[in-house]
């Protein structure tokens, strides 16, 4: 049991992503990005509630300004590779650092969302991908027509495999935001000590209203609402 | 009272290890947990079978030498609590505990519920500290402190080492130990002129130790026996961008993503032994 | 045959240490690193001196037992800890704190050490607060104080009830910082087991290390022991488990003096026993004293509950015997007192040794807010423990062994009697004499740490020729094998009882006779005891395992084997000294009243006790104490 000396390495540079801190902080910063782009997304599908033309002419807005869509297209989808990868990156570490686990072990006071992420991301993404099938590029959303956004919606929820899935995919979700929310402003060391409780409450409201947003609408097609 | 221990038994750090079955009669609701496996000891030496190897000193929850998991929680059912200050009056008869060491590929174990822990060490060593030589020390009252800020450094300056908060996070990580320094350190006036070098070295440190990332779970919250608040991470985290983002001239992009590996080249000959 | 001979300068006191400082001899910047100087022990005093040699250049290799340097038994200091800054403006001063350390010491200390110690005190604080130690503040953010131990005046500094950990953290980063600049290589976990002494000078010692079992020896220029207190002779005291002596012992036996083994300290307020599984005793902070009134039932045997006893059948004994200081008298008279009653069968709790300290008047006068804000933590480690609320029914003290101011003898310089072996900390003997005022053992620990041992160290390497010394040398090897032979015998012998049995029968041995009442007798008896129960011990051990190993039990069993040999020594140094002093008190040698009555003609000395060989009578030198300045008087506390 000897010399436990330990010396910085002689070149400063600073590894920022190299970090398990820097790392996060990439997470919470696309996190954000992408809880912005589903709020946009949520309140631009709830116009689905105010008939076809109001949702297919939302469908024609995003389009009326192709750089202005493509732009966006190009930052979501770094914004969710470096997501992932990070993801993947500390989804790694952690399983090394623990290899042997515990003949018995018990969680006191975490919530299970918070333990679940390493499984509710990955899901999210089948879905993204399914998702991108269905409704943008509707390769498995029968007698798809491009720009009816309205009819591919209602098509595409009247069968329930599909809505269950997709409710299935919004709880997974809201599950990830229930934490996510929080604890990207822990992760970018913003806020004091005083804002815990009320962050905390606030992610878990806007989790659950994200949650109910989208689900209604394929519950709205199951139920008939709109024939 | 009768209970029956399951205790974590591994001779030697490459042997593999098992529970093994202890049962214990006429233990008094006073017996400290430690007590316990001491009266157990005891037996067993008088049976000729090798006593359990277990870590402790000061046996009042201040040095942080002793520390194993009952039943699946570091320290035991009692919040705040070590295993040292843990009375048997919170156990009712003919319980079953599971006793195991610390699990954590940077607390690699001795010796049944010994683990090794010099990584904490070395996460100090590398920027734990005030650089403050003996003699170079201003008149104590030259340095005010808001008592505010005061009492906050001294809930993070709390932290006895024992390495719960290890133990019972999901990713195995030391962020509520070294957010704990960092914090100590950063809130005070003494810890100013260091504050942002100390939160890049630590936190590197503490990776390239092996430890996981702290998602921000908060169990090590639950089980830290000084109840360290997860505060502490959060300044650890605002400290370590700050730091990052004031130093970024030094960054060299190339290093930013040419290198997808999850721990920093820190030199650490520590694995010398 | 050793000389004695403290090398206290000439001069007038206020000057000495800066005189001394002028005269020593400097190690050239440059050479420093050229000399490796060994500390043993990682408290307050060996982790500050380890830090600080590490600082001027030195190469510095530090050892302590337990599995990091945090942890030694310094950490669990709670009261505070004092120093002559007078922030308080209550008339402290360098003189003052000086004059009461050597009065409470009750004139066995030597006034010179003691006048610097109180000198240094000052810059200790200002060290401890540059680290980053978090001192309690007042509102406007100067350092706030409190007066702990019945000083009259205000000048122990604090950080909550958790001073020693702080202090010791800040001493643990500043030797971390220099373990990471490489100038100090630290070795945990590992335990020395003999001191090498080369042409009459320390020269290096002899280490085993407690995982793998490799016994190694380290060389070195000076060697320097802050290994702690020995109150674990009494198996149940407030030290901690590993707490031992086995480095100052194995000392000893190569030749330095032990000076006033038998003066150990007896700490009033501490959690009984409750059963004979206790491991350990708790401290509970002396603050307790201020607001608690102290009472037993007026009659004996009387085993009622506590509220069921009417005032009128309660005996505040302490009131009622020292009106003028009460429940605030110092520890060895309170001590003394609770022992008294428990014999005369008064005591409470189902052992019968026990006496209550009741907050209910407090309480009522104050308000229960207040009482939480002074004593919150203390009342709730006090339930969690014995299950009983402070704030309802009436906490059950009784006084446990806590601190030695015995220990290795050393001179003004800090050094033994074996040249370049130094002693700093609780395992010297030096400023407390007879009994240590509370708070000031943190200040001896980092002052003989930061700012006494740099300096005498460097002087002693400066004047001394060190000829080149390596492995094949025959002491090394001697020493070596000593030890290996040691270990092999402790675990052949295969007998029927465990470490801990002998030592608990040890323990309560020491403990009745040789504990808070002596008595010429008992003493005699005691010693008969002792070297019968020691050849029990190495005819009838049973260490299992091996000592390739982690190997706890054979651990103890080294340090118990040296338990049994200080024991001897501590009942021959109290049966020598036919007085009482502090904590040293002999039944047949008190005032009418049951005060200590000092014989300061015969008996104004220190024993310093040399190791004599196996077996035979240890030679007692005497180091005579004069008090130019502090003029010896009879205690009164009436
Ligand atoms: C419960 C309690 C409360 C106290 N409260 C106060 C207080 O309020 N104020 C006050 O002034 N004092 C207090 N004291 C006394 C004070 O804490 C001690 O006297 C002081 O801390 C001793 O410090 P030290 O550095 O000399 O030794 P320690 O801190 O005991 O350190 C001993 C070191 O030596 C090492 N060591 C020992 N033997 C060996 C060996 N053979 N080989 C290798 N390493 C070895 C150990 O590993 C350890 O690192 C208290 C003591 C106790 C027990
Ligand atoms: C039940 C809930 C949802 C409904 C009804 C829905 C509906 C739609 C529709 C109709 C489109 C095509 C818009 C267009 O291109 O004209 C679309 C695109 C998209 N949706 Fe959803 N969506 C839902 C949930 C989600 C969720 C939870 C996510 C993210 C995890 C998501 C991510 C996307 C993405 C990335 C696109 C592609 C946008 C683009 O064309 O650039 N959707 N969604
Ligand atoms: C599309 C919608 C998504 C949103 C809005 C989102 C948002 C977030 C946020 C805000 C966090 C918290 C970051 C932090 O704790 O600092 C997070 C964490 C995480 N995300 Fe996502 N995410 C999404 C999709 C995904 C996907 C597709 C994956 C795929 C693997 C994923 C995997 C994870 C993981 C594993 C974590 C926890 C890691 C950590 O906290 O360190 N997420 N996400
Ligand atoms: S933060 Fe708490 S659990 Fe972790 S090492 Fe410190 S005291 Fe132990
Ligand atoms: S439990 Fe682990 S994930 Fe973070 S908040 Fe605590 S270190
Ligand atoms: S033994 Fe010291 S904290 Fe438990």
């Amino acid at each position: 049991m000897s010399a436990t000396a330990v010396g910085l390495a002689d070149e400063r540079a600073l590894r920022f992503y190299d970090s398990t801190v820097g790392k996060k902080a990439v997470m919470a910063i696309s996190g954000i990005a992408l809880f912005l782009f589903i709020l946009a997304h949520l309140l631009g599908n709830l116009q689905f509630f105010e008939g076809r033309e109001k949702m297919d002419a939302y469908g024609r807005f995003l389009r009326v300004e192709p750089a202005l869509l493509w732009g966006a297209r190009i930052t979501l989808l770094i914004m969710v590779l470096l997501h992932i990868w990070s993801s993947i990156q500390l989804a790694l570490r952690k399983t090394r650092a623990r290899p042997e686990g515990y003949v018995k072990k018990k969680a006191i006071t975490s919530t299970y969302a918070s333990r679940t992420m390493y499984w509710s991301g990955p899901i999210i993404a089948v879905f993204v991908i399914y998702h991108l099938l269905d409704f943008t590029f509707g390769v498995v959303n029968p007698g798809f027509t491009e720009g009816a956004v309205y009819d591919n919606i209602v098509h595409g929820f009247q069968n329930p495999i599909v809505s269950a899935f997709y409710i299935f995919a919004m709880a997974l979700l809201c599950m990830h935001l229930y934490h996510g929310a929080w604890s990207m402003f822990q992760t970018l060391g913003v806020g004091s000590p005083r804002y815990t409780p009320l962050l905390r409450r606030l992610a878990a409201l806007l989790s659950i209203a994200i949650f109910v947003g989208f689900t209604s609408i394929p519950v709205a097609v199951l139920v008939g609402l709109r024939s | 009272m009768k209970l029956t221990l399951h205790i974590w038994r591994q001779k030697n750090p490459s042997a593999k290890g098992k529970m093994v079955r202890y049962p214990v009669n006429d233990i008094s609701g006073e017996m400290s947990m430690l007590e316990v496996i001491d009266v157990l000891n005891e037996d067993l030496i008088g049976r000729g079978e090798e006593p359990v190897a277990f870590e402790h000193d000061c046996r009042e929850g201040i040095c942080g030498s002793c520390g194993f998991m009952i039943n699946g929680v570091a320290h035991g059912p009692v919040p705040a609590t070590t295993v040292c200050q843990l009375t048997m009056r919170h156990f009712k008869d003919g319980d079953n505990l599971y006793i195991e060491p610390w699990r954590a590929k940077a607390f690699p174990i001795i010796k049944d519920l010994v683990v090794d822990r010099r990584a904490f060490d070395r996460i100090i060593a590398s920027g734990g500290y005030v650089g403050a030589s003996t003699g170079s020390a201003p008149d104590g009252n030259a340095i005010l402190i808001p008592k505010d800020v005061l009492d906050r450094a001294m809930d993070a300056a709390a932290c006895i080492g024992c390495g719960a908060c290890v133990a019972a996070c999901p990713n195995a990580s030391a962020a509520l130990f070294t957010g704990a320094k960092i914090a100590h350190l950063g809130l005070l006036p003494q810890g100013q002129p260091e504050r942002h070098s100390r939160a890049i070295s630590m936190v590197n440190q503490g990776n390239s130790e092996g430890f996981g990332n702290c998602t921000n779970i908060g169990e090590c919250e639950a089980v830290c026996p000084k109840e360290i608040r997860i505060e502490v991470i959060g300044r650890m985290n605002h400290d370590f961008i700050a730091a990052s983002w004031k130093g970024r001239d030094r960054l060299s992009f190339s290093d930013l993503f040419a290198r997808w590996g999850t721990g920093s080249r820190l030199k650490t000959d520590a694995r010398v032994d | 045959m050793i000389q004695l001979d403290s090398r206290v300068p000439a001069g007038p006191i206020e000057r000495l240490w800066d005189q001394a400082k002028f005269d020593m001899k400097l190690v050239n910047p440059a050479n420093k690193r050229k000399h490796t100087i060994l500390v043993v022990g990682s408290g307050l005093a060996g982790g500050s001196a380890a830090a600080s040699l590490a600082e001027l250049g030195y190469n510095v290799k530090c050892f302590c037992f337990q599995d990091s340097p945090r942890r030694a038994h310094s950490i669990a200091a709670q009261g505070g800890i004092n120093a002559a800054k007078n922030y308080q403006n209550d008339g402290d001063s360098i003189y003052r704190l000086f004059y009461d350390t050597v009065k409470g010491g009750d004139f066995r200390s030597r006034e010179a050490n003691v006048y610097r110690l109180a000198q240094l005190s000052v810059n200790i604080i200002d060290q401890c607060v540059a680290q980053g130690v978090p001192f309690a503040r007042e509102y406007g953010g100067t350092l706030s104080n409190r007066s702990f131990g019945g000083a009259q005046v205000s000048r122990t500094f604090y950080a909550r009830g958790q001073t020693g950990q702080q202090l010791l953290l800040g001493a643990y980063q500043a030797l971390e910082r220099q373990v990471s600049s490489g100038r100090v290589t630290m070795y945990p976990r590992t335990e020395m087991l003999d001191l090498i002494v080369i042409d009459g000078k320390a020269r290096g010692i002899v280490t085993r290390d407690l995982v793998t079992g490799k016994i190694e020896s380290h060389l070195a220029d000076a060697v320097a022991l802050g290994t702690g207190g020995y109150g674990n002779v009494y198996y149940l005291s407030t030290n901690a488990k590993g707490s031992n002596c086995t480095a100052s012992w194995r000392s000893y036996k190569k030749g330095a003096a032990f000076a006033n083994p038998c003066f150990t300290q007896i700490h009033p307020t501490c959690i009984p026993v409750s059963g004979d599984y206790q491991s350990k005793l708790t401290l509970m902070s002396e603050s307790l004293r201020n607001d608690g009134r102290i009472w037993v039932p007026a009659k004996a045997g009387d085993k009622r509950a506590p509220d069921a006893i009417p005032e009128s059948e309660r005996d505040y004994y302490l009131e009622r015997k020292y009106p003028s200081f009460g429940n605030l008298v110092p520890r060895d008279v309170a001590s003394r007192n609770a022992k008294a009653v428990c014999d005369e069968g008064r005591g409470v709790g189902e052992s019968g040794l026990g006496v209550y300290l009741d907050f209910a008047a407090s309480i009522e006068r104050l308000g229960e807010s207040v009482i939480r804000d002074r004593y919150g933590n203390l009342f709730e480690m006090y339930e969690r423990i014995t299950g009983e609320d402070p704030y309802k029914v009436p906490m059950r003290i009784y006084p446990a062994i806590h601190y030695a101011m015995g220990g290795l003898w050393v001179d003004y310089y800090l050094m033994s009697t074996i040249p370049g072996l130094f002693v700093i900390g609780e395992a010297n003997f030096s400023d407390h004499g007879a009994n240590r005022l509370g708070a000031s053992a943190l200040m001896q620990g980092l002052s003989d740490g930061y700012f006494v041992l740099p300096y005498t160290i460097g002087d002693y390497i400066a004047n001394t020729k060190l000829d080149k010394v390596d492995g094949s040398h025959a002491e090394v090897r001697n020493a070596e094998t000593e030890v290996d032979s040691l270990t092999k015998r402790l675990l052949s012998i295969k007998g029927k009882r465990t470490v801990d049995s002998f030592h608990r029968e040890l323990g309560k041995l020491v403990w009745d006779h040789c504990g808070m009442s002596r008595n010429a007798a008992g003493l005699e008896h005691a010693i008969g005891k002792i070297r019968e129960l020691r050849e029990e011990y190495w005819r009838n051990l049973n260490v299992l395992g091996g000592d390739d190993e982690l190997n706890q039990s054979l651990e103890k069993a080294g340090r118990v084997a040296d338990f049994f040999e200080l024991a001897e020594l501590m009942c021959i140094d109290a049966r020598q000294r036919n007085e009482s002093c502090g904590g040293h008190f002999r039944e047949e040698y008190q005032t009418p009243d049951g005060e200590a009555r000092r014989n300061d003609d015969e008996y104004s000395y220190a024993a310093a006790w040399e190791y004599a060989g196996e077996r035979r009578d240890p030679i007692l030198h005497k180091e005579p104490l004069h008090f130019e300045y502090v003029h010896p008087s009879q205690r009164s506390y009436k």
